[in-house]
């Protein structure tokens, strides 16, 4: 087992992936917090599909440029058209001329076919962009896990160190406003974070379950817990255990990386789910009144009248 | 002016505000000022516009026409934010994320360009939780408290920064006697401190005492301005409460005044 371990460590490739797989699962349920809070829990989906374009554009210009490999520009265009895509539907929101619903629903469809379209275009097929749908975490490059670490810093530095005010922001928007916060300089902050962590996860287990990252270990999260902080915290603990398992366990079992991870989450909140109306009868005792202990507000005339 | 007490310098000022929402004006035209340590209720029907205008009075709705001054600065980034407290009006103070009481109350210590929260604000946050008589639930989730506790949170956090000017949009609706009664002391403690209040009500209630001074709209204009107004007949009795969660105050669509169960309380 420990020798399986060694020899597993001992793949450059497979130490690059699983490196990436740490900081995904660390950062991804940083901005994943303040979406669920703010019940926006598919803009994750949404910037990624968008993000999906700007990977077929980058293609397409790196094809124009006639650049080797050809998509070297996929990631910076990602990059470009997840952060453009995550404004664009901030403003939508806040401006409030689309329902949040309808305008994350322009995305998704906008999205997918738009990439589909200029990946055509671009003479590329969509055998292409399965990686980016599905993850491509095996063929990590040195440069990807460079831009990886970046942009994990910048999400864990913003969403860390800017937590008290973007909580503000996202529990109460009015209340906010009237402290006289900058409100919309908050509301892109958090937006474009969430599409850095989106190019981010993309590599792991790609476009179309790069939400998954970003929601499912909050949900696990604040079933075992009471405050914001401890959320957040346990959300990124438990995104580092499942995104580094289930690599692991895909290095000795071929199967998809991003699909094993997502289902791992997803079986961790099932069996939380069911355990824990146990353990919270366990600790209660099952007696004590829930009830705040409160006057009556009207007078009962059978009965002991305080 | 009818007011039996002297007011000091202006804390709010606001000429001629018109607030228009989907281009209907809610607010219309409306000049009033409130002095240093004056005590307003603001009253009127539903629809009337009172949630509309003090939304206005604070920022979060922009005006049509009209100016606003608040502690002697024009609304916008030379407000001095930090003297200011708000309490919108709320059904929860919960969202998709467990809270504690604690961290709600925490985001009142931030203003402006402040984006930290001051190294004594967990302190004082529990002393705010403690002056509405939560301490005890201060480490709870909020989603696992009352309504009525709930709604004392969002007190909390307007009062944490140690507001000279308090604005609170309907604080005791939904909130049960014994809180409206908590609730009543601790803003006569701080009337009696100096502060400003000016607060949005369907019915003086428990606070009828601390209520120097009443501005009614009706119509999204000033039906009266003066001292409080004896209820409608049918409003007479002392301790008669109405329990009416509402959302109407926003939309101009529903301008009829909202057929809620009355209940009366024991006198």
């Amino acid at each position: 087992m420990i020798s399986d371990i060694a020899v597993m460590l001992g793949d450059p490739l497979m130490r690059r992936a699983l490196l990436v797989a740490l900081l995904v699962g660390l950062v991804a349920p940083v901005i994943g917090t303040y979406l669920v809070q703010r019940r926006l829990s598919l803009l994750g989906d949404g910037i990624g599909h968008v993000a999906l374009t700007g990977v077929a554009l980058g293609w397409l210009v790196g094809n124009i440029a006639e650049l080797t490999p050809h998509d070297a520009l996929a990631i910076p265009g990602a990059v470009l058209a997840a952060v453009v895509g995550a404004v664009v539907i901030e403003l939508v929101r806040a401006h409030g001329r689309t329902s949040g619903d309808v305008a994350l629903a322009l995305l998704f469809y906008g999205g997918i076919a738009g990439g589909v379209l200029i990946m055509s275009l671009a003479g590329g097929s969509n055998a292409n962009l399965v990686g980016y749908l599905f993850g491509s975490i095996s063929t990590v490059s040195t440069q990807d896990l460079v831009l990886t670490v970046a942009l994990s810093v910048v999400v864990l530095v913003v969403g860390v160190g800017l937590r008290a005010a973007l909580f503000a922001v996202c529990h109460d928007e009015e209340f906010a406003r009237a402290a006289g916060l900058p409100v919309r300089a908050l509301n892109i902050t958090i937006a474009v974070v969430a599409a850095l962590t989106v190019t981010v996860a993309m590599r792991v287990v790609g476009v179309l379950l790069v939400s998954a990252l970003m929601i499912v270990p909050v949900a696990v999260a604040q079933l075992v817990t009471s405050s914001f902080r401890r959320t957040m915290l346990t959300a990124m603990a438990i995104g580092v255990v499942v995104c580094v398992s289930g690599l692991t366990i895909t290095y000795w079992h071929d199967a998809s990386p991003g699909a094993t991870i997502v289902v791992l989450a997803i079986g961790l909140y099932a069996l939380v789910a069911a355990v824990r109306p146990l353990v919270v009868r366990a600790r209660r005792g099952g007696t004590r009144d829930p009830h705040p202990d409160v006057a009556d507000d009207v007078v009962l005339t059978s009965g002991d009248p305080r | 002016m009818t007011t039996d007490r002297l007011p000091g310098p202006a804390v709010v000022e606001a000429v001629g505000v018109t607030v228009a929402l989907g281009g209907v004006p809610i607010v219309r035209g409306i000049t009033l000022t409130i002095g240093q340590g004056e005590v307003v209720a603001l009253l009127g029907a539903n629809g009337s516009g009172k949630s509309t205008l003090v939304r206005a009075l604070v920022g979060v709705l922009p005006i049509e026409r009209g100016s606003i001054r608040l502690l002697g600065a024009a609304l916008g980034r030379a407000v001095p934010w930090q003297r200011i407290g708000y309490v919108p009006q709320r059904v929860t103070a919960a969202t998709g994320v467990p809270a504690t009481a604690v961290e709600v109350v925490l985001s009142g210590t931030l203003h402006g360009h402040h984006l930290m929260p001051p190294r004594d604000a967990r302190v004082r946050a529990r002393a705010a939780l403690d002056a509405v008589g939560l301490a005890a639930v201060a480490d709870m989730a909020v989603q696992t408290l009352s309504g009525g506790q709930q709604q004392r949170v969002l007190i909390a956090r307007a009062l944490v920064r140690r507001p000279d000017l308090l604005l609170l949009d309907e604080p005791v609706a939904g909130v049960d006697v014994p809180s409206q009664r908590a609730f009543a002391s601790t803003l006569a403690g701080l009337a009696a401190g100096g502060t400003t209040v000016l607060v949005v009500l369907h019915e003086l209630g428990a606070l009828a005492p601390l209520i120097g001074r009443a501005i009614v709209l009706r119509h999204g204009t000033v039906a009266h301005d003066g001292a409080p107004p004896p209820p409608q007949a049918e409003h007479a009795e002392a301790d008669h409460v109405h329990l009416h969660p509402h959302e109407g105050d926003r939309d101009p669509a529903h301008e009829e005044p909202t057929v809620a169960p009355t209940v009366r309380w024991r006198g």
